[in-house]
């Protein structure tokens, strides 16, 4: 049942992937100065902005958790903020080559930066604590309430650009006041966002799976032991 | 009769440790050693190096390093002849277990700063007298954030296999933001600029203790009795 639908978000997302792609080489504005590594912007916001919908995911599925008991949402939690991981690790990874040229640097320590890789930081020690639990049901409510403190980290990332002086771009997505983009730049941000999104759905659809049906595996082999 | 229970508890750790000093010796011993460290990891009389404007930092960096050896055990030290269980069959919310750990951790924080704090001021002349009121104020807010994480995090991993690793994983990256707020005021006082003028960085702390201690309490319930 789930197989076609996997089939289609793979395909919906390389195909947005490549329209960027081409709208990259035909029409958007080539930006001389930094030679073309420009050009990532669109799957470095895309790629965050495909984290940050993670973690607000990760983090509904932990209080869906906490609220029924539900192991299904356990598992989505744990996928989901999984890939939500790896996309800020994509996005973490454009951004230095991007400064690379722009900067001159990999790495600069920007309160923007600084925030983004304690985030990344707050989501890996998630990972790593799920790794050291081994009872169920101690692991899944540990973890929720893990990604409850790890969203309201994300939410003093997210507003750490006014806070603090800062040499990184305006945020693109803000609730108010948002932007920054050069005109015709938005909307291919917003295929980005699309692909990676797509991206990012059939990956944690494959870690929830995954997920469960190591859960039925241990399961199964405690009634194995029990006789 | 809240703050009775609360206070029950605090009492009881205070008291445990006055009798040991455990936490005081090892913190105190750990704070002296990691001063004589960054006097290794830069020449303090080097005038090329600036210690002063450095200073805020490495007194930051104490007391976030001796805080998680003090808190680490939290929790843990419970664990033996099962006391934890017992304290959570004790008829008090979790809340009030958790309120009354995270003060007698604030102040048994706050006397090995002041102490600290002294042995700073000596080592690496640093003259604290200035607006000591105010310094005092300062970290006793920064303190107060971190012994909410501390002690939150120390009962989310008091169950984990690695538990004294894990730990430093949690708490570092979650109290940046206070940490970033306490260095900035600490500094402006050390080189005589008076809260009044940092307000912000204030604000940021005093919204950053309400917000986490509030959550901690809120959280704890689910963390410790499930």
């Amino acid at each position: 049942m789930r197989e076609p639908i996997k089939y289609l978000l793979a395909v919906v997302s390389l195909g947005l992937a490549l329209w960027v792609v081409y709208l990259i080489a035909t029409t958007l504005p080539l930006e001389v100065v930094n030679v073309g590594a420009y050009q990532n912007i669109y799957f470095h916001v895309g790629s965050f902005a495909t984290a940050f919908s993670g973690f607000f995911l990760g983090l509904a599925a932990s209080l869906l958790y906490l609220k029924t008991g539900n192991f299904k949402y356990d598992s989505f939690a744990a996928g989901v903020n999984e890939i939500a991981l790896l996309f800020a690790t994509v996005g973490l990874a454009m951004g230095s080559i991007w400064g690379r040229y722009a900067w001159g640097i990999w790495w600069d320590w920007d309160p923007r930066l600084t925030s983004m890789l304690l985030c990344w930081l707050v989501y890996a020690g998630y990972l790593m604590m799920r790794g050291s639990v081994d009872e169920p049901s101690t692991r899944a409510r540990l973890s929720a309430v893990l990604s409850i403190f790890g969203c309201l980290l994300v939410g003093f990332v997210y507003k750490s650009i006014d806070w603090f002086r800062t040499q990184h771009p305006p945020a693109v997505f803000a609730f108010r006041g948002g932007g920054g983009m050069g005109p015709g730049m938005d909307y291919p941000i917003m295929i980005a966002w699309g692909s990676t999104l797509c991206l990012g759905i059939l990956l944690a659809m494959v870690r929830m799976e995954q997920a469960e049906m190591s859960r039925e595996i241990d399961a199964l082999r405690r009634e194995v032991h029990t006789y | 009769m809240y703050f009775r229970q609360l206070w029950t508890i605090a009492a009881k750790d205070l008291r445990s440790e006055w009798r040991t000093r455990e936490a005081v010796n090892a913190s105190l011993a750990f704070s002296i050693t990691i001063l004589v460290l960054f006097s290794i990891a830069f020449d303090p009389d080097n005038p090329d190096i600036k210690a002063d404007l450095l200073s805020a930092g490495l007194l930051w960096m104490v007391y976030s390093f001796a805080a998680a050896l003090a808190l680490s055990r939290t929790f843990a030290r419970e664990l033996q002849n099962d006391c934890l269980d017992a304290l959570l069959a004790a008829p008090i919310p979790a809340s009030a277990l958790y309120l009354g750990k995270l003060l007698g951790n604030f102040i048994l924080l706050l006397a090995i700063e002041v102490i600290s704090l002294g042995a700073f001021s000596f080592l690496y002349n640093v003259k604290v007298a200035a607006h000591f009121w105010q310094l005092l104020l300062t970290i006793a807010l920064g303190t107060w954030a971190m012994a909410a994480m501390g002690t939150f995090f120390s009962a989310l991993t008091v169950n984990l296999r690695l538990r004294e690793l894990m730990l430093p994983v949690f708490i570092y990256p979650a109290l940046v933001p206070a940490l970033l707020a306490s260095i900035s005021l600490t500094d402006g006082l050390l080189h005589g600029i008076p809260l009044s003028v940092n307000d912000g960085a204030v604000k940021i702390l005093v919204s950053f203790d309400i917000i986490f201690t509030s959550l901690a309490v809120l959280l704890i319930d689910i963390v410790l009795v499930g």
